[in-house]
Formats: C-alpha cells, sequence, structure tokens
C-alpha cells in the first residue's frame, strides 16, 4: 500500500510539471494552431536561468527562501521574453503561409536554442542546487517529501490562477475570442498580434515555473532535458485534447500516473517508451483527445 | 540583381539615409539592447553551484550586442524585401539560373552531365581515402534526403523520425551478419524490405492524422525505435552495439581496406544514380502527381478520387524503404553501428538537407547534402557550431526562402497552336 501511495504521488509530482509545459502548447496551438516546438527549450532555459540566478545569490549569500522566489520570478521573466522573441522572429513572418513552414521554422528555433545553451554553458549535467525548502510534511510525510508536496500545491496554484485569468481578465477573454476566430476577433477590435504575443508569454512563464521546480527537485539539468519534456506534454496536451486549457491538465495528469505505474510495476528502462507509445495509441483511437472537440473541416 | 530588387535595395539605402535614418539606428540599438538582456544570464554567467563560484564572461554580451545590431539591419532589409516582392514568383538564384541556362542547350546540358560524371566516377582515384570516405558519407545523406524528400517534399508529410528507418537498415544488417554470417548484397534488398515493412507498419495507423500530429507521432516512433535498440541488450547488443560488420563482397571477392572503401563508394554511387532514377520517374508518375496534389490541398484531392490514405502509404512505405537501404550501406561502411548513430539530431539533419537544399527538388536535395555535410567537414573549426548554423538557417529560409535552395520545378505543359493541336512538350 505504501508503495503504491509513493507511485501515486510520484505521478501526482510527474504530471504536475508536464501540466505546467503542457499549458504553453495547449494555449498557442489553440490559438495559432502551430506545434510549438521550441516550447521544451522554453521550459530548459527556464531551467537554466533559475539555476544562474540561484548560484550568483548563493554565492551572494541570500537566505535559501528568498533565493527560491527570486530564482522562479527571473526564470519566469527570461523564459516570458524568449518566448515572445521567438515569436517575434521564426512565426509572425510566417502567418499565412503553408502549414508546414512555421512547423519547420518551430523545429530550426529548437535546435538552434538547444545548441545555443550548450555552447554557452556545458554539453554536461550541471548539478542544481535544491532551492525548495525542505521540511518534514505532517501525517504523509514518508510517502511524499516537501519538494513534491510544493511542486504539487503550486501547479495546482498556478492552474487556478490560469483558469481565472482565461475566464474574466479581459486580456483572457480575447484570447478565447482569437481562438475561436482570428478573423471575428479582429473584427470587433481585438489586435489579434498582442493576443498571440501575450499567449507566448504565459505559456513560456508557466514552462519556466515548472523548469524550475522540477531542476530542484531533480538535483540535474543539461541543455536536453527541453527535448523528452517537450514532447511528453505535447503528449499530455493531445491526450486531453489539444486547445482546451483543462484538458492539457487532465492529459498531464493521466499520462503522469501512466508513466509512473508503469515504471514502479513493469519496468524502467522503457519509461520513455510508455508516453511515446500512449501517444501514438491516442492519436490512432481519438485524435481529438478526451475533451477535445472533433475539428470540423472546411472547404 | 533585378529591377524590383535594386528599387528595394535603394529604398533602403535612401530611408535609411534620409529622414528613416535615424528611426532605423534607434530601432536597431533597441534590438541589440534587447538582445543583450536576453542573452545575458547564458551568455555571460556561467556558475558553479558546487564550488560556489561565478564565472563572468563580458566578452559575450559586447558581441551578441554588436552582432544583433549589425544583423537587424539585414533582417529588416530582407523583411522589407520580402514584402515588396510578395504576389510575384520568387526570383531565381544565380544558382538556379545557372542550372536552368544549362539545361535548355542540349550540348551543354549533356557536356555538364559528363563532367559530373567524369568527376564522380574518377573521385576515389583523385582523392584520397579519408576524402573517399566523407564522400561516401554525403552521398549516404543524399540518398537518405531523396528518400525523405518523397515524403516531405513531395508528400509534405513532416517526418521527424526518419531515422528510424535507417536503423532498422542497418540493424538488419548488422544482427543477420552477426549470427549468421549473412552477406551484404542479400541483405540490401531485405533491409530495404524490412524498412518498407516498417514505414506501412507506422503508417498505415498514423497517416489519417493531420499533418502536425504526424510530425510528432514519426518523432516519437523514432524514439521509440532508439530507445529499444537501446534497451533490448540481449539481442540488439544495447548501447554498445555491434562491432565487426562484414565489408561487402565482390561476387565472393574480399577486398583490403583501401579497395574495399574505393568499392563502397561506388556501390553508393550506383544507388544514388538508382534513387535519382527511381524520383525522376515517380515525380511525374500518376502517383507522384497525386502526392503534389495531396499536399496542396487535401480535401480538393479526395473529391477528384484519390485515396488520401493509400497514396500517402505509399509515399511513407517508399520514403522509408530508402532510408532501409542506406542503413544497410551505412552499416557496411562503418562495420559498426550503435544506438548513439540513430538519435533524433540525424533526422534534423536529413530534414534539413531537404529543407535547405529545397523541398521536392532533387537538384536542391543533391546541393544541400553537399554543402551540409562536406562544408561542416572540411571547416574543422567550426564543427561544434554545426547544428546551431543548421538550426538558424532552418528558420531563416523558411522565413526568407520557403523554396530553398534550389526550387522544385514543376513539370509544365505548353500549348502550342502553330505546331500540332494538343502537342505537350516540357
Amino acid at each position: 500500500m505504501e508503495y503504491f501511495l509513493e507511485i501515486l504521488f510520484g505521478g501526482l509530482t510527474r504530471g504536475s510539471i508536464y501540466a505546467l509545459i503542457a499549458l504553453g502548447y495547449t494555449m498557442v496551438y489553440g490559438i495559432i494552431e502551430l506545434i510549438n516546438f521550441a516550447h521544451g527549450e522554453i521550459y530548459m532555459i527556464g531551467a537554466f536561468t533559475g539555476l544562474i540566478i540561484a548560484g550568483v545569490l548563493g554565492a551572494a549569500g541570500f537566505p535559501a527562501a528568498a533565493i527560491f522566489v527570486l530564482a522562479i520570478l527571473g526564470a519566469v521573466l527570461y523564459s516570458a521574453a524568449y518566448g515572445y522573441t521567438i515569436e517575434k522572429i521564426a512565426y509572425k513572418p510566417l502567418r499565412g503561409a503553408q502549414r508546414l513552414s512555421p512547423l519547420i521554422s518551430a523545429i530550426g528555433m529548437s535546435i538552434f536554442l538547444q545548441n545555443y545553451v550548450m555552447l554557452a554553458q556545458t554539453s554536461d549535467f550541471l548539478p542544481f542546487p535544491s532551492l525548495i525548502p525542505e521540511f518534514k510534511v505532517p501525517w504523509i510525510g514518508h510517502i511524499i517529501s516537501s519538494s513534491e508536496l510544493i511542486i504539487v500545491v503550486v501547479t495546482i496554484l498556478v492552474c487556478i490562477g490560469l483558469t481565472l485569468f482565461i475566464k474574466f481578465t479581459r486580456l483572457g477573454k480575447a484570447m478565447r475570442a482569437t481562438a475561436q476566430n482570428r478573423k471575428m476577433a479582429m473584427l470587433v477590435g481585438i489586435n489579434v498580434n498582442t493576443v498571440i504575443s501575450a499567449t507566448f508569454v504565459v505559456g513560456s512563464s508557466l514552462a519556466a515555473v515548472g523548469g524550475v521546480l522540477i531542476a530542484s527537485h531533480i538535483g540535474q539539468i543539461n541543455y536536453y532535458i527541453g527535448f523528452i519534456a517537450g514532447i511528453k506534454a505535447f503528449t499530455a496536451a493531445v491526450l486531453g485534447g489539444i486547445g482546451s486549457v483543462p484538458g492539457a491538465m487532465l492529459g498531464a495528469l493521466i499520462l503522469g500516473q501512466t508513466e509512473a505505474f508503469a515504471t514502479g510495476y513493469v519496468s524502467s528502462d522503457y519509461e520513455d517508451v510508455f508516453a511515446f507509445a500512449l501517444l501514438v495509441l491516442i492519436l490512432i483511437f481519438r485524435p481529438a483527445g478526451i475533451m477535445g472537440k472533433e475539428p470540423v473541416q472546411k472547404v | 540583381m533585378d529591377e524590383k530588387g535594386a528599387q528595394s535595395t535603394l529604398r533602403f539605402i535612401l530611408t535609411a539615409g534620409c529622414d528613416g535614418y535615424a528611426d532605423s539606428l534607434k530601432r536597431s540599438v533597441l534590438v541589440a539592447l534587447w538582445f543583450m538582456f536576453l542573452t545575458f544570464p547564458i551568455m555571460v554567467i556561467r556558475v558553479d553551484t558546487i564550488e560556489n563560484t561565478i564565472d563572468w564572461r563580458w566578452m559575450n554580451l559586447a558581441f551578441v550586442g554588436v552582432g544583433s545590431f549589425v544583423l537587424s539591419f539585414l533582417w529588416r532589409w530582407l523583411l522589407e524585401r520580402k514584402e515588396l516582392m510578395k504576389g510575384q514568383a520568387a526570383r531565381e538564384s544565380v544558382v538556379e539560373r545557372l542550372l536552368t541556362q544549362a539545361s535548355t542547350i542540349p550540348s551543354a546540358r549533356l557536356g555538364l552531365l559528363v563532367v559530373v560524371a567524369g568527376i564522380a566516377l574518377a573521385f576515389p582515384h583523385m582523392a584520397g581515402m579519408y576524402q573517399t570516405n566523407i564522400m561516401i558519407s554525403c552521398l549516404t545523406y543524399i540518398a537518405l534526403g531523396l528518400g525523405l524528400n518523397i515524403v516531405v517534399g513531395l508528400a509534405g508529410l513532416l517526418d521527424l523520425g526518419y531515422v528510424a528507418f535507417y536503423a532498422v537498415g542497418a540493424y538488419a544488417y548488422a544482427l543477420a551478419n552477426m549470427h549468421w554470417g549473412i552477406g551484404f548484397w542479400t541483405i540490401l534488398p531485405i533491409g530495404a524490405l524490412l524498412g518498407t515493412l516498417f514505414g506501412i507498419m507506422l503508417g498505415f495507423p498514423v497517416l489519417r492524422l493531420r499533418g502536425d500530429y504526424l510530425a510528432i507521432v514519426t518523432l516519437g516512433f523514432g524514439e521509440i525505435i532508439r530507445l529499444v535498440l537501446e534497451n533490448w541488450g540481449d539481442v540488439t547488443m544495447g548501447p554498445s552495439g555491434i562491432a565487426g560488420i562484414d565489408r561487402p563482397t565482390f561476387f565472393g571477392i574480399e577486398f583490403g581496406v583501401m579497395d574495399s572503401i574505393n568499392y563502397m563508394y561506388y556501390i553508393m554511387l550506383a544507388l544514388i544514380v538508382l534513387t535519382i532514377f527511381c524520383v525522376n520517374r515517380l515525380q511525374n508518375s500518376r502517383i507522384g502527381r497525386a502526392w503534389l496534389a495531396l499536399r496542396e490541398d487535401e480535401i480538393a484531392c479526395q473529391a477528384m478520387g484519390i485515396d488520401k490514405t493509400k497514396t500517402k502509404l505509399m509515399a511513407f512505405a517508399l520514403g522509408a524503404t530508402w532510408a532501409g537501404m542506406a542503413g544497410v550501406v551505412f552499416a557496411a561502411k562503418t562495420t559498426f553501428v550503435n544506438p548513439a548513430s540513430f538519435t533524433f539530431w540525424e533526422s534534423a539533419i536529413i530534414l534539413s538537407v531537404v529543407v535547405i537544399g529545397g523541398m521536392g527538388s532533387i537538384r536542391g536535395v543533391i546541393a544541400g547534402a553537399i554543402i551540409l555535410i562536406l562544408v561542416p567537414e572540411y571547416l574543422r573549426a567550426f564543427s561544434e557550431f554545426r547544428m546551431l548554423i543548421f538550426g538558424a538557417t532552418m528558420v531563416l529560409v523558411m522565413v526568407f526562402r520557403p523554396q530553398g535552395l534550389i526550387r522544385a520545378k514543376r513539370k509544365v505543359y505548353t500549348y502550342d497552336k502553330s505546331t500540332v493541336a494538343g502537342a505537350a512538350n516540357e
């Protein structure tokens, strides 16, 4: 029973991180129908920025809690800036181009960013200081660590915040309108370019939060972490129904649990295979995902 | 430079020279400042959280500042030119113009062909073993690029796991050779067939999907194959790979190392010629036209009575066939395979060969492979920047020249009243 619960919470932690990344995928896809391949790299850059800030502040002797908060804020700021810039360089000039063009451009961007970080930093694994404050979790302390708990709690808070943002703020409403019909949104006076930029900024910020949290939890990073995490988060987004925000959260949860139980009870060698196999199966049997709508093809 | 291009350049210089000068400068300064801010932590600071030391590299900041300042001018100029050119057919590049001119004159065309063939045939005797080896790997990429070109360029299906089929071919030869001592020539068709089989196996379930989903599924499939090769140690020998694969023989005659490499070169050359012939024939066949139509508009294509799934599957399977064949040759050439040769990077390189060379264009893919594979080989000093430049080039090509280096030419049928009505010529 204890082993089961440990796996359950492990899966929840994984799922939380996937959710934070998947939200960015799903929001961008909802608005411009593009798989933002570089999104995993944004997450990686967030983690690296967090590491650098933590390193500098740590050397300057800041208290641990301050480092934790500042590292996350700094990572969010920088990832958002990267997301914004990438959209302007690689996607905006391609609006209205053939479908394949932005996708290839996104892959190029992803390759570029990975190598940029590898060359500017290092190709080795870097140790990541454990930033998340440690304490003994009451009652369930023997099955869940404090960092796992904080990851889950932060993710829940972020998801609630995002849902409220999309539902009630002016910008959130503009996003939903643009996702429904871009031309119509333009006609009612929404600045679509601003909305698209804002979507990239919000999505990238979420990925940065995920990046710092998971890096701190695992304790090491390298330039390649964004690739696998990106594909898995994309799987989560597709599982839930791409374009749907609650779908991405649900999909991430399911993917996290699937992976956790498959590695816990079957074999840990094939950890990534389970996720990919799940992706292939969903796409074959229910391409619209759990909460997604069957897309209507217009001629 | 033609008239329009000259106009745009002139206008750019003029606006930069008069009222727009200050504005343009201000924008570039802002861009430079923004990029200096953006790259500051990753380019400048390197931390060691164990020793608690920080390495400040301020010089990088200056490089980024100056670089982005200059590039922003270039970027704006290119964007402006692109805007100006909108609506007209994209201009031909110098290479394209030369090629078109050469191909219109029959004697020049023949001459060019003879020269290329002569160089290709004599290459291993003129150059050393090292050069020949590089050339073989370049030829391998041409074969792979031409295979992927069927899938991406002609049928418009973005396949990011192409390397999986390459791995299938390579491991087919490696395993068959290790366990049963089967030779190269027996496996070559079997490897091709296995590639086809895997292509159909993957293609069958996923080809009903939208294009961008396909990209991710193929990416996932490529990773699955690699992970299985890595983890299924009993069969594939795991990450350490399989060594000591036999080199190909010539009707039972074995060669020394040097001759064997030359032999490999000619095998590869023959394979390329076969590939070019097949792709060329395919392009203008019924199925080839169906691919192009499918790429342009799926719904219209279905309305014309083309079986979407079958046509896509055909492209997928044929592309995989070439990857399988190239895989067998790769295993025979290196005499060693391990999963590390079949990462996503390999797929990315093949894709960039196709994209940068020109999707759908045979000459483009060949030029792309020659540039992307040979140039980094000879510019060893920049080899670590290779993937960085590939990535940046992919973005730039998509933004400014989506048709690639040498654009695909559709076969054009002209109707000439003066000759027999309905006569079609090229």
